[in-house]
């Protein structure tokens, strides 16, 4: 009731980081963390929408069991830059570079991450990246998948891999200055009372990832100038001709490469829980529980690269002490769905399109989550390792976990970042059609691979009872694009036309709602001081029990 | 003393608006000079984290084919010059303590012994870059340059009198050995462009007993490059060398 009059009695706006300043260099050259978050949500949704564009042409291809609309090296390429620039230049960066970059500093009271310049600098970086990326793929692209194995990578295709590692390589350096940024902000720049048991989890969160980005990408960055150290100068490093290992590149690859899903999925899992905590009003369940368990993702993490390995020819005993660590992340991860679920419990609910995300993250990481389990099981992943059953998995855990983390967040936010409402009904709609195409999309995967489809085959007109399941898949990736392009059409459209949004429409506890919307540059007019633990839903809703709902 | 410029600083906060009064490098968004050395200082930490992680994959892979094949790598190693390595981690050594002198003078306001600290510190990082060239030049003119000219046959495995490395292990062995200290060398070169600027922050007189904090942070930077070669040293010249 109060909530919706605020705004209307605002006759100008107050001086915010949007309407500071104006001008191209004011944004290319800014340090303010909210202006460079924003700097990296339009060059992330760009690649999102060039990945995507990819991921289609691939489900078209596979619409008939002939190969007909590309030949096969051009499909070999069409997945590779899928993988590539989803993974680098979209999903590591997505939430932590874009609500990470706006939240931090807002939810700990800080006036700016730690190292601001380092912050913009760590955009350039992923520009840089990005341009070698656009020019590499625009010049004939790469054909190796996106994991590059050696020797294939090294010794054998003639496609741009040195120029797509150093994309890569430079990527990574803006996701470690990112992660830097985080760590040190995270020790150093809490407000007075912000103490660690009273962090969003949203923050452990980060916390946790930030350390795998530290102490994984260099290792990728390392083993990236090996290849092109080898490709340049035929060193044999990974060439069993001169004595090198296949599986030593493999080892390092996926000692990064494991450890990025969780990169991934961690910032999605903190945006869930300040979701989640929100629309029950409700304390988070076990609050040192779920911190921890971030804690113990990103160090069970590092700890279970092999399971990637499984048939490559690792040593039966190895595989089975990887396989055992596998089961082991699944600790943490349940801990936190049990967790989240028994905030749930008794909770007041509320269906508001961020919830809608939220309810899908906890159906669609479980069970990608569940999936992940049986390919760290020797025995079935012998049977399904590279079939369309590792497609799906993976892809309820980057897309069905990370992207609706993601939206579910940028939803939550939108009205913090932007200043706007944006339009609820379409919103849960949005949501809506984003489960459907996705379960349409990849639960056919699952079966598919059981079955026995190959993943990275462009014809399988030797199997055409597969047909109808790709059919299926092809159909819902068509309503999953629907599903994505709805919010860029309407969060666009809410900048100009929504609703202005109060300082805090949810009514949610956290310090970045205790500020204006959107706010000002330096964050917070006073120097914010906690005195409250995190999550008081129960205390923010005592003095409106007279009957009136708060969160609308 | 620091006490004191932290005090300062509350005074000055209580008016809000005195920031002129402060120490210009005082950044606005940090409420304190002993929060911002602070979180440099963290942050270089963090990041020789993951510089540890850098060269640890290296070590790994070099680890690896050094188990897998010990007696070509030993025959390798021992055509390299071990008294220009032994040399350049005695100037290495020599450099890391010019450094810590550096800090000291900073800390203590000795703006002449700053100056000439990291003069020396270049010039022994310089030292250290010839001889790793005279090194390198030295392998070139052997042909123990990985790729079409490289040779390395006849070498005897130390300890195994007759029997001859694998000149395709031996070739791995220096692979690894130029990418090593390849990388390193190129660590080295930007260390010098950090002294460089720090030299000319000094020369203008910019650091002051409160803040110095670039010196400090350039400094562990230095003692890390320093830190790399104390590993890679034994690591590549000293394998089975008691035989």
């Amino acid at each position: 009731m109060s909530m919706a009059a605020t705004p209307i009695l605002q006759p100008v706006e107050r001086e915010n980081y949007l309407n500071k300043e104006y001008g191209a260099w004011s944004w290319l050259l800014t340090t303010d963390h909210k202006r460079i978050a924003l700097l990296y949500l339009l060059s992330i949704t760009f690649f999102f929408f060039i990945g995507g564009f990819f991921a289609l042409l691939i489900r078209l291809e596979l619409l008939t069991p002939a190969g007909d609309l590309v030949q096969a090296d051009t499909y070999n390429k069409l997945f590779t830059m899928h993988g590539m620039i989803m993974v680098f230049f979209f999903l590591i960066p997505s939430i932590p570079a874009v609500l990470g970059n706006f939240l931090v500093p807002l939810m700990i009271g800080a006036k700016d991450l730690a190292f601001p310049r380092i912050n913009l600098l760590s955009w350039y970086l992923y520009i840089i990246g990005g341009v070698m990326m656009m020019h590499c793929m625009l010049t004939g692209g790469v054909d190796t998948g996106w994991t590059f194995y050696a020797p294939f990578s090294t010794n054998f295709t003639n496609t741009k891999i040195v120029e797509a590692g150093l994309a890569i390589f430079v990527a990574g350096f803006s996701s470690i200055l990112t992660g830097l940024n985080f760590v040190v902000t995270i020790h150093r720049m809490r407000a007075p009372g912000m103490t660690w048991s009273r962090l969003p989890l949203f923050i452990w969160a980060h916390y946790a990832t930030s350390i795998i980005q530290l102490l994984g990408t260099p290792v990728i960055a390392v083993t990236i100038v090996l290849v092109a150290a080898e490709r340049a100068l035929h060193l044999g490093i990974f060439d069993p001709k001169l004595g090198g290992d296949p599986l030593l590149f493999q080892h390092l690859f996926w000692f990064y490469s494991h450890p990025a899903v969780y990169i991934m999925i961690l910032p999605a899992m903190g945006v869930v829980t300040e979701i989640i905590a929100c629309f029950s009003r409700k304390r988070i369940f076990g609050y040192h529980f779920v911190a921890f368990s971030s804690i113990a993702i990103a160090v069970f993490g590092f700890l279970v690269w092999a399971h990637h390995m499984f048939v490559a020819g690792i040593s039966v005993y190895s595989a089975l002490v990887f396989s055992f660590l596998s089961y082991a992340v699944a600790l943490p991860s349940a801990i936190k769905v049990f967790n989240w679920t028994a905030t749930l419990y008794k909770g007041s609910i509320h269906y508001d399109a961020p919830m809608l995300y939220a309810f899908g993250f906890l159906g669609l990481f479980t069970i990608g989550g569940l999936t992940g389990l049986f390919l760290s099981a020797l025995g079935i992943d012998v049977h399904v390792t590279d079939t369309y059953f590792v497609v799906a998995h993976f892809h309820y855990i980057m897309v069905g976990g990370a992207v609706m983390g993601y939206l579910g967040g940028m939803h939550f936010w939108w009205p913090k970042i932007s200043g706007r409402l944006y339009p609820e009904g379409w919103a849960r709609l949005a949501a809506l059609i984003v489960f459907i195409g996705f379960n349409l999309t990849f639960f056919p995967q699952f079966i598919l691979g059981y079955m026995g489809m190959p993943r990275r085959y462009y014809d399988y007109s030797h199997m055409p009872e597969f047909q109808i399941l790709n059919v299926l898949s092809t159909a819902g990736a068509t309503v999953l694009g629907v599903g994505y392009l709805l919010p860029m059409f309407y969060f666009l459209w809410s900048m100009r036309y929504g609703k202005p949004a109060s300082d805090n429409p949810w009514n949610a506890a956290g310090l970045e709602w205790k500020t204006t919307s959107p706010p000002p540059t330096f964050n917070f007019d006073e120097e914010p001081v906690v005195i409250w633990e995190a999550y008081n839903y129960e205390e923010l809703d005592a003095p409106h029990e007279e009957g009136v709902p708060v969160a609308k | 003393m620091q006490n004191n410029a932290t005090s300062t600083v509350a005074v000055h906060d209580r008016h809000g608006e005195a920031h002129a009064a402060h120490n210009p490098a005082l950044l606005h968004h940090f409420a304190t000079e002993e929060q911002q050395r602070n979180s440099a200082s963290l942050g270089m930490w963090v990041f020789l984290a993951t510089e540890v992680m850098f060269f640890g994959g290296l070590f790994c892979a070099y680890l690896v084919y050094r188990r897998w094949y010990f007696g070509d790598f030993a025959a390798a190693s021992k055509s390299i010059n071990m008294w220009l390595g032994a040399t350049n981690t005695a100037v290495l050594i020599c450099s890391s303590l010019t450094v810590v002198l550096a800090v000291w003078a900073a800390q203590t306001a000795r703006r002449r012994l700053l100056i000439g600290s990291l003069i020396l510190t270049m010039l022994l990082g310089l030292l250290f870059l010839g001889i790793k060239g005279v090194e390198y030049k030295e392998k070139f003119d052997e042909h123990h340059v990985p790729g079409a000219s490289f040779s390395f046959d006849h070498e005897e495995i130390p300890g195994h009198p007759g029997q001859y490395a694998n000149p395709k292990h031996a070739q791995m062995f220096f692979s690894l050995y130029f990418v090593m200290t390849g990388l390193h060398a190129l660590h080295m070169i930007i260390g010098l462009g950090i002294f460089a600027w720090l030299l000319t922050m000094a020369w203008k007189g910019r650091f002051t007993p409160e803040w110095h904090t670039p010196v400090e942070i350039g400094g562990l930077y230095w003692h890390f490059v320093d830190i790399v070669w104390i590993y890679l040293f034994p690591l590549l010249y000293l394998i089975d060398r008691h035989k």
